[in-house]
């Protein structure tokens, strides 16, 4: 219970600290959310006037505590640019990539965990050279990339999907999950080959222990060998990996957005940076730290059920 | 683990299975009078009150949902609009608009005098705020009369029928901001911050129905993967493609109608710093660099050369000698530099803004050019905000390359920012010259007098070399051919409601 509520508390910290840095890095960046509104009419008198107006000119320690205790009570601001408050604007988008995130991760894990094995299984055949290459290739190459040259081919080639016709979950469900298997792809491919070469290397390595030999001169047949007892201890780096990644995913899944037409997250974090919208902004940040932190957090309870012999 | 793998082959046949249904969707091939989906490269951030509306991209759209008392036509001339006649007493200070029978809003309203009134009070009024309230200092009173909206000026303004354009909004709805109400072809149904507008045919219109019923304005953020949308059928319609855009849509189902941009870009550089202080550097590196080049080398050919700030949908006020002023002539560039004492050349940074494509391969070119009269340019690319805050407003920079363009089809509007006290100069322009002709061109009492003053000015820019002009980009549009009916005006406008099915 101690170890929880420590973890817990250093949690609470770390987003305490990385929403102060945004509010922090705000003041150094030219521009301002005046200017922003302002445009080719702004002019110096115009700009201080709108900051007042905005409340903007106050210190910044001040407006930072204001921010935090309406996060204390649920209120996150209104947005500058949109004039709506900002979990009203932000509600559909986290619904959205929380969706593209968690297929990729699912994507990940289906094909990842198969092909991880049939490799390692394969370890000693004429074949190794070639899946590793092809690993290490998939394994390179960016998300944005893969995005295009997956649109590429199964948008304009192969017709199976229209390239930019994103359907809404609230309007047609199934419709909007067959869209963003793409997107979802996209970001799970190099994830893919990481697992998969963490797999085999971790299969391998627990293959060569005392355990297996005895499994084996049990009677037990390899693959069974495999699947049930390599599996079982492989598994836990390849969790930890994924609990760890899951940050990756979701930056892979605003990158990702951009290539799709996905109205997620993405976006509205980039247009509200150059559109200097701090409410918004700052939400957002919050709240993938808070996603990465607490991930991070539910790896390591797990791990300790997954392993008993493990002392975190 | 037999259970593990008949898991995994039940995840796989439902996968297989959710991929071959997505291809069932398939394309419907869409009814093109029933609805059309423009994309547009950004979402309209600012507030979506017509008076408030800053973004040339918001005002652009809202083009379709409000109107004035006057509205443009797809020539710049003003066409009655709310009001259906007006006429201005001989003296040029009263202005009288008789207002149209039988035009409602969106919400169903009559359109009527007191609606007329509240919208020029939320803009004359002394304490407003908003942008347009300059235009109405002018202004001496307004009231009604009947069915007809006087207005009084102080002083005769040729240029006050453009101020009528501003919308007519509704009396006492509180929520413009959001949920826009005008007289427009189009009303406004729903937005999705960053994914789409929606906009339906207003059937109670007063004047010739839009033709589509359902619009979709659709945020296409990612430059890159607007041929791939356009090509795969999500959107059928977008604006300011660029030239190899363009190519890629060359044979597919789509034409390319061509306009212009009706901007003015240039290399502005800033006339209060070394060594764009000296008059002969400046008008060196206008010898120096060839607009035609650059039209060639980084815009297929498509532009039109500028030798002032004037562009020709402005009509009679371009002058098109003008360019000829500075023909490239490196010979005479070199010699103005060794006169200026600036014989081994000098360097100097040209900031871009970064999300403007054009500019930079317009900077990339001047950058080559510069070289041959040993002159050093080097590009900084700038945030768009940044640029604002840093060039626009701080005019901190050196030189740097964009494009201008009038927030009315006003002269004035179009050369008011070089007079040495405006508050836009960011060029910090000084010309005795031009500050006198200037003034003459407003204080002038006809027409024609304006105008040649207003030449006189362009003249001047040019001569005294306040910038280095370059063209009027060329715009592209693309539009599935299953439509027709676009129109380019001179002003920046999307008119949704001429687009129509083609046969």
């Amino acid at each position: 219970m101690k170890y929880v509520l420590k973890k817990i508390g250093t949690l609470i910290l770390t987003l305490l600290a990385v929403s102060a840095l945004v509010f922090f890095a705000f003041s150094f960046i030219p521009a301002s959310p005046a200017l922003s509104k302002l445009g080719t009419e702004a002019t110096a008198e115009k700009i201080a006037e709108l900051n007042h107006q905005m409340g903007l000119d106050r210190p910044v320690l001040v407006r930072f505590g204001e921010w935090v205790a309406g996060i204390v009570h649920g209120d996150f601001g209104i947005s500058y640019s949109y004039n709506t408050p900002v979990t009203q604007l932000l509600s559909e988008k986290i619904a959205v990539t929380m969706l593209l995130s968690v297929m990729a991760i699912l994507i990940t894990v289906i094909l990842s965990f198969p092909l991880g094995i049939y490799v390692a299984r394969k370890s000693d055949s004429k074949l190794d050279v070639f899946f590793t290459t092809v690993n290490q290739m998939i394994m390179s190459i960016p998300s944005f990339f893969s995005g295009i040259l997956i649109t590429l081919i199964f948008g304009l080639i192969l017709h199976v999907f229209t390239p930019g016709a994103y359907v809404s979950y609230k309007r047609d469900f199934f419709k909007c999950v067959a869209y963003l298997v793409f997107p979802a792809l996209s970001i799970a491919l190099p994830k893919i080959s990481m697992v998969v070469k963490l797999l085999k290397d971790t299969a391998l390595k627990e293959a060569d222990k005392d355990y297996v030999r005895t499994a084996y001169s049990r009677g037990n047949r390899t693959k069974a060998v495999f699947y049930k007892h390599v599996l079982k201890n492989a598994i836990i780096p390849v969790i930890t990996f994924l609990g760890m990644t899951f940050a990756d995913i979701i930056a892979g899944s605003i990158i990702v957005e951009q290539v799709f037409g996905v109205p997620g997250l993405g976006r509205i974090l980039l247009t509200s940076i150059s559109g200097r919208d701090y409410p918004v902004v700052e939400a957002i940040i919050l709240l993938l730290a808070t996603a990465v932190v607490v991930s991070n957090l539910i790896v390591d309870l797990l791990y300790k059920k997954f392993d008993p012999r493990i002392h975190v | 683990m037999k259970a593990f793998k008949k898991l995994w082959r039940l995840i796989i046949l439902s996968a297989t299975l959710t991929v071959a249904l997505c291809a069932c969707g398939g394309d419907k091939a869409g009814d093109a009078s029933k609805h059309i989906t423009i994309g547009i490269p950004q979402d309209l951030s600012d507030s979506l009150d017509p008076h408030e509306a800053l973004a040339a991209g918001t005002r652009e759209i809202l083009f379709n949902i409000y109107e004035g008392l006057v509205k443009p036509d797809s020539n710049g001339d003003l066409k009655p609009a709310v009001a259906d006649e007006y006429s201005v007493s001989e003296d040029g200070l009263t202005y009288t608009f008789h207002l149209r029978k039988g035009v409602k809003f969106h919400n169903g309203k009559d359109v009527t005098a007191d609606d007329v009134l509240y919208s020029i009070k939320r803009n004359a009024d002394p304490d407003s705020t908003l942008a347009n309230a300059s235009a109405f200092s002018n202004v001496k009173e307004y009231k009604a009369d009947g069915e007809n909206i006087v207005i009084t000026l102080n002083k005769k303004d040729g240029d006050f029928l453009q101020t009528m354009t501003i919308a007519i909004v509704p009396e006492g709805v509180d929520n413009l901001s959001t949920q826009p109400c005008g007289t427009g072809p189009y009303k406004f149904v729903s937005r999705s911050p960053q994914e789409n507008i929606i906009l339906k045919r207003f059937a109670d219109y007063w004047g010739e129905k839009a033709y589509i019923e359902d619009v979709t304005l659709k945020i296409c953020a990612n430059a890159d993967s607007i041929t791939m949308d356009l090509l795969g059928g999500s959107v059928d319609f977008f604006a300011r493609i660029t030239a190899s855009q363009a190519l890629q849509l060359k044979d597919s189902n789509f034409n390319i109608e061509e306009g212009t941009m009706n901007l003015v870009q240039a290399m502005y550089l800033n006339n209060a710093v070394e060594p764009f202080n000296n008059e002969k550097v400046r008008q060196a590196l206008c010898y120096a660099v060839d607009p035609k080049e650059i039209i060639d080398f980084a815009f297929d050919g498509k532009g039109t050369e500028l030798g002032s700030s004037m562009f020709p949908a402005f009509g009679k006020y371009f002058v098109k000698e003008i360019n000829d002023v500075y023909n490239p002539d490196i010979e005479k560039a070199k010699e103005l530099l060794k006169e200026a004492g600036y014989e081994n050349g000098f360097s100097f940074a040209i900031k871009v803004p970064s999300n403007y494509q054009p500019h930079i391969d317009t900077a990339q070119v001047i950058v080559e050019q510069l070289k041959k009269i040993g002159v050093n340019a080097e590009i900084k690319l700038v945030e768009w905000d940044s640029w604002l805050s840093d060039v626009y407003v701080g005019r901190d920079f050196e030189a740097t390359v964009v494009g201008v363009d009038a927030s009315t089809m006003t002269a004035k509007a179009m050369l008011e920012r070089f007079t040495s006290d405006s508050s836009k100069n960011f060029v910090n322009f000084k010309s005795d010259a031009y500050d006198a002709a200037f003034n003459n061109a407003i204080n002038a009492t006809d027409d024609a007098t304006a105008t040649e003053y207003y030449k006189e000015c362009e003249w001047i820019l040019a001569r005294e070399a306040a910038n280095v002009y370059i063209q009027d980009l060329a715009e592209m549009v693309a539009i599935n051919n299953k439509y027709t009916g676009y129109e380019f005006y001179p002003i920046y406008v999307l008119d949704i409601a001429k687009i129509k099915p083609a046969k």
